[in-house]
């Protein structure tokens, strides 16, 4: 548990409610990632484009926000995944396409979901955590990669 | 420009909280979802803190009868669990044990330059692109 950061992993978690809260006050939208994302892919590819302005001016600022963050409070920034490229890859596809089917990530149902008291995002929420930790431990303690 | 202004304000706010959390990084993630392992449990102190911030915010929203910017809130309408949720759940924690990156902070990594979050990111984006791609087609 050397890791283990509580104050500053809370102090973190409570900007992104202060986020979810800035979008929702400010443009009536749900802070969800992947349908942020999405939606940009989507407008790129000739469907809707009403919602592009706010969605692209956030991810302006998502990428800004290290780069912000590490020159102001000098953090060093993290380690990448180790994985190989092929698993980065499958991974990337799951995650990709596993957001858009459930319609969410763990910004929209995990915080803002479960804020709301969603039944949806309690549901999506209990089932890609429990994966994930399945998968953690098939990948580490039963395969020992 | 009003909402334009509110996207990169909220982006800005949601960049620096997964940078002070400490989830920007797949191993502190990777190490919450390990609870056989050397458990860290600062992602639940994320969520314990995000959740409660937005459940008042939400609350307070009531208030108004629209955002500032826009002519409704739009919540989500669906309730129904169906089998997409299910199996986008399933799929999505599949791929978020494998690397420990969810869209958020893989996005945002990005611009650390490190090849591993590069190739993360196109592989989700062609995934998303994929799944709506076979959505319309469905859908005519």
């Amino acid at each position: 548990m050397d890791g283990f950061t509580p104050a500053s992993s809370a102090m973190g978690g409570a900007l992104i409610g202060a986020a979810a809260v800035a979008l929702w006050l400010g443009v009536g939208r749900i802070m969800g990632i992947s349908g942020i994302v999405g939606g940009i892919l989507a407008s790129m590819a000739g469907g809707e484009k009403h919602d592009l302005g706010w969605r692209a001016a956030f991810l302006v600022g998502l990428l800004a926000a290290p780069i912000l963050v590490d020159t102001v409070g000098g953090i060093v920034e993290p380690a990448p995944s180790d994985a190989p490229a092929l698993v980065l890859i499958a991974a990337g596809l799951l995650v990709g396409f596993g957001t858009r089917l459930g319609a969410g990530c763990t910004s929209g149902h995990g915080v803002c979901g479960l804020a709301r008291a969603s039944k949806r995002s309690v549901v999506a929420t209990s089932l890609f955590m429990t994966t994930a930790v399945a998968v953690v431990f098939i990948t580490r303690h039963v395969l020992g990669a | 420009m009003a909402s334009l202004f509110v996207g990169l304000a909220a982006g800005l706010l949601f960049g620096a909280g997964l940078v002070i959390s400490g989830m920007i990084g797949p191993a502190k993630v990777l190490a919450f979802l390990d609870i056989a392992g050397d458990w860290d449990p600062s992602l639940a102190f994320v969520m314990a803190a995000a959740i409660p911030v937005t459940a008042l915010g939400f609350k307070l929203a009531r208030r108004r009868d629209g955002p500032l910017r826009g002519d409704r809130f739009s919540a989500p309408t669906r309730t129904a669990v169906d089998g997409k949720l299910i199996l986008g759940a399933l799929l999505f924690g599949a791929g978020w044990g494998l690397v420990g990156y969810c869209p958020g902070p893989a996005l945002a990594a990005l611009v650390y330059g490190q090849s591993a979050t590069w190739i993360f990111v196109v592989a989700m984006a062609v995934g998303m692109v994929a799944h709506d791609f076979s959505s319309w087609r469905r859908n005519g």
